[in-house]
């Protein structure tokens, strides 16, 4: 099923496939020379990688933002669009694992996780069992929903309801908990601070929907699914509202910085303004902020009803809060060091290029768990349909 | 899964109830090419392994070697013979691989006079040769600080000074290193428990069983810890052959280091290198639970702080100075007696 399509579908896939392959070979020069092949060094020990992890983490707790109104509002608009949200997080949990993967420096000792578990000291142990009970919850969700549809059955409410809720808290805990990954280290005072918690949220929520109102509209271009205005116009004012939010506590941070103006500010300053005449994030977040500002004002207008408006909000939305909590937040908390260096970061050619194929790949497999659950979800295709009645 | 697709603008779908287009010579010939193109994308794109040393392919003994604390006293052994053998495959030496455990009654505590420091920098290069770090990329575990007068604010600080000589008087200097926390962050974020406290109050690291996240480096306040990006250099005729588990073996890409007090000296009574080259006498190392030892007298007589304070890990390293003048004077009454009103 996965390999048949027009030759649009093909060349994308194609497309996609060259691209992965691109950036896996990207990973193994990486693994024969080292993390010397990264733009990171002892002063800006995380770059690239776990600013995209980060981002990810925020897109596939987003799903959540489609499964709430359904479940708990019984808004019946999103009602059939759901399972792509839940199908996106599985794909995005998927891109996360390999972000991290390719951020270990000695990625074949991975099973030592298993055999020293520092749990439940290590926020990133959290992190483990977090992100993998989120992509398990959401692969039984649509595994199920599909295989009954596949069987032609209804689904039985009792065998997935139940895990939708827990999904929900779950979307949350995995973003919460990804913050308190930097949240919790007393000697980063960029980080060690109580607001990128509901930071995280608030930006995960815009950006997440935002990715969602896309990919539906191209769901809808290419196939056979329908997908209502008044699903996408739901999305939209989730965005909407998650936007502004995102937008106040931006600001509530830069007055608690600036206004302030002690020595913790550093990182910040370096951030927002420079520091000591070094400022390569700054044109990256006054993007961001001037992108974030545009798409909210587009939001709030109500000529983001018609849906062109309304793509290039979220478009800007998505970019800007990429950057804002890409870049923007991973970065400066190494700028200046613990001991005051300014050591400035850039990631370099292979870094992109491992980046980008994880990005291939992740849109790879979403393609592909579109492809077939469309068909599968419309009653095409289904078991009697494939091997006869009397199988 | 083919032959049945459902996309309405599906050029190869073929009518329901009409069997599946067979292997004609055409659609195999095809096929085969799209396979066999796929697969030399494939191995184009692994390609680079080719040039994997065979080091960095970990062997079976290394695979099923347990964490450093769970290993039986032969096991331990074992670890040790293997340590031995690749640097004596590596470097062509014999070197004398041990493991000295902890002393009982014993926590060791640094003191570094700063009135004396004049950022010379030769604890910074004894330290590079006594623990085999990389020479390139150069891995260093010390950092000189040249202070501005009048601040500890690391943050105005210098770490890239180079006059032809030292000291320059407008400046002092603060020597940084592994402070030793009682209360470690970097041991609680580990998600391994690849770093841990030893009973001496050093903070280790386990290299064999260390995934390389870089979670205790961020976690760091003091900027004490050290990665392998690249596969560390380190010439034949500088590796100091005096090596122990827990210190100072050679490392492999990939894998967190950091200062452990030269354990494999100061376990056996011997000074850290960096006390003992130290050309001005700002260096003190010690027992703090022996008071007869300078570091103990130290922290009893002298004007004593510590780094950053205000991130609470309670270091076991101090900084402290002479303290000129207050001692010339006869003790005398303070100007205010009794507390406020």
């Amino acid at each position: 099923m996965s390999f048949v399509g027009d030759w649009r579908y093909h060349a994308w896939m194609t497309l996609l496939t060259v691209v992965a392959l691109c950036g896996l070979y990207a990973y193994c020069r990486q693994l024969v020379y080292g993390l010397v092949t990264t733009g990171m060094t002892d002063q800006v020990s995380w770059g690239l990688y776990i600013a995209n992890f980060t981002y990810l983490v925020g897109l596939a707790a987003a799903a959540a933002m489609l499964v709430i109104p359904v479940y708990v509002y019984r808004n019946m608009h999103l009602h059939d669009v759901v399972i792509f949200g839940e199908l996106l997080a599985v794909a995005v949990i998927i891109m996360c694992l390999l972000f991290v993967t390719v951020d270990l420096g000695r990625p074949d000792r991975f099973l030592h996780l298993f055999q020293r578990f520092n749990f439940p000291i290590s926020m990133l142990t959290w992190d483990v069992i977090a992100l993998n009970g989120y992509l398990l919850l959401n692969l039984h969700i649509c595994g199920y929903l599909l295989y009954s549809a596949y069987c032609g059955r209804t689904p039985s409410k009792a065998f997935y309801v139940p895990f939708v809720f827990i999904a929900i808290v779950w979307a949350v805990s995995i973003h919460t908990v990804t913050a308190f990954l930097y949240v919790g280290l007393g000697g980063r005072p960029f980080w060690n601070s109580a607001i990128i918690a509901p930071r995280f949220l608030a930006s995960a929520f815009a950006a997440g929907p935002a990715f969602i109102i896309l990919t539906l509209q191209i769901v809808r271009r290419f196939t056979s699914h329908h997908v209502g205005d008044e699903a996408l116009l739901t999305l939209r004012r989730i965005v909407q509202v998650a936007m502004i939010i995102n937008i106040f506590l931006l600001g509530c941070e830069v007055f608690t910085e600036f206004y302030t103006d002690s020595a913790h500010t550093a990182s910040s300053r370096y951030l927002y303004v420079g520091l000591h005449g070094r400022g390569a994030l700054v044109p990256w977040i006054w993007t961001a902020i001037v992108f974030d500002a545009i798409a909210t004002v587009l939001l709030l207008l109500p000529a983001s009803r018609a849906l062109r408006t309304l793509n290039a909000a979220c478009v800007l939305a998505i970019v800007g809060i990429w950057i804002e909590k890409g870049m923007g937040l991973i970065v400066p908390a190494f700028i200046p060091t613990p001991l005051g260096e300014i050591v400035e970061y850039a990631p370099t050619l292979n870094e992109i290029m491992v980046c980008v194929g994880i990005w291939a790949f992740g849109l790879l497999l979403y393609t592909v768990f579109v492809r077939i659950a469309v068909p599968v979800l419309a009653g095409e295709l289904t078991y009697k349909k494939l091997y006869g009645v009397k199988a | 899964m083919s032959g049945s697709a459902k996309a309405p603008r599906d050029p190869t779908s073929t009518p329901q109830g009409e069997p599946p287009p067979g292997l004609t010579r055409r659609g195999f010939l095809g096929k085969g090419a799209a396979v066999v193109a796929g697969a030399a994308a494939v191995a184009a794109a692994v390609s680079p392994l080719r040039r994997l040393a065979p080091g960095d392919v970990p062997s079976i003994e290394k695979l099923l070697q347990k964490h450093y604390k769970e290993m039986t006293p032969a096991e331990r052994q074992a670890a040790l013979d293997c340590i031995a053998r690749a640097v004596e495959a590596r470097y062509r030496l014999r070197p004398n691989v041990q493991d000295p455990p902890p002393l009982d009654g014993v926590e060791f505590v640094y003191a570094l006079n700063i009135s004396r420091c004049i950022g010379c920098r030769k604890c910074v290069y004894a330290c590079v040769k006594e623990n085999n770090q990389s020479r390139s990329p150069q891995i260093q575990y010390i950092r000189v600080l040249k202070m501005d007068k009048g601040s500890i604010d690391v943050e105005t600080s210098d770490h890239h000074y180079y006059p032809p000589v030292v000291p320059e008087h407008e400046n002092y200097y603060m020597p940084v290193q592994c402070h030793q926390c009682k209360k470690p962050p970097c041991v609680k974020v580990c998600p391994v428990e690849a770093t841990w406290q030893e009973p001496d109050g050093i903070t280790v690291i386990d290299y064999d069983w260390c995934i390389g996240c870089r979670y205790c480096e961020a976690a760091c306040p003091y900027w004490a810890r050290r990665f392998n990006f690249a596969e560390p250099s380190l010439p034949a005729d500088e590796v100091n052959p005096d090596m122990s588990y827990l210190s100072n073996r050679p490392r492999t890409k990939g894998v967190m280091e950091k200062c452990t007090f030269c354990l494999h000296r100061t376990r056996r009574g011997q000074l850290p290198a960096c006390v003992e080259v130290c050309p001005t006498g700002s260096r003190k190392f010690g027992n703090v639970l022996d008071p007869e030892s300078d570091v103990s007298y130290i922290l009893r007589q002298k004007r004593v702080f510590i780094l950053k304070e205000d991130v609470g890990t309670l270091p076991r390293f101090f900084y402290y100075f002479d303290e000129r003048g207050s001692r010339y004077h006869e003790p005398m009454a303070p100007a205010e007696q009794g507390g406020e009103k």
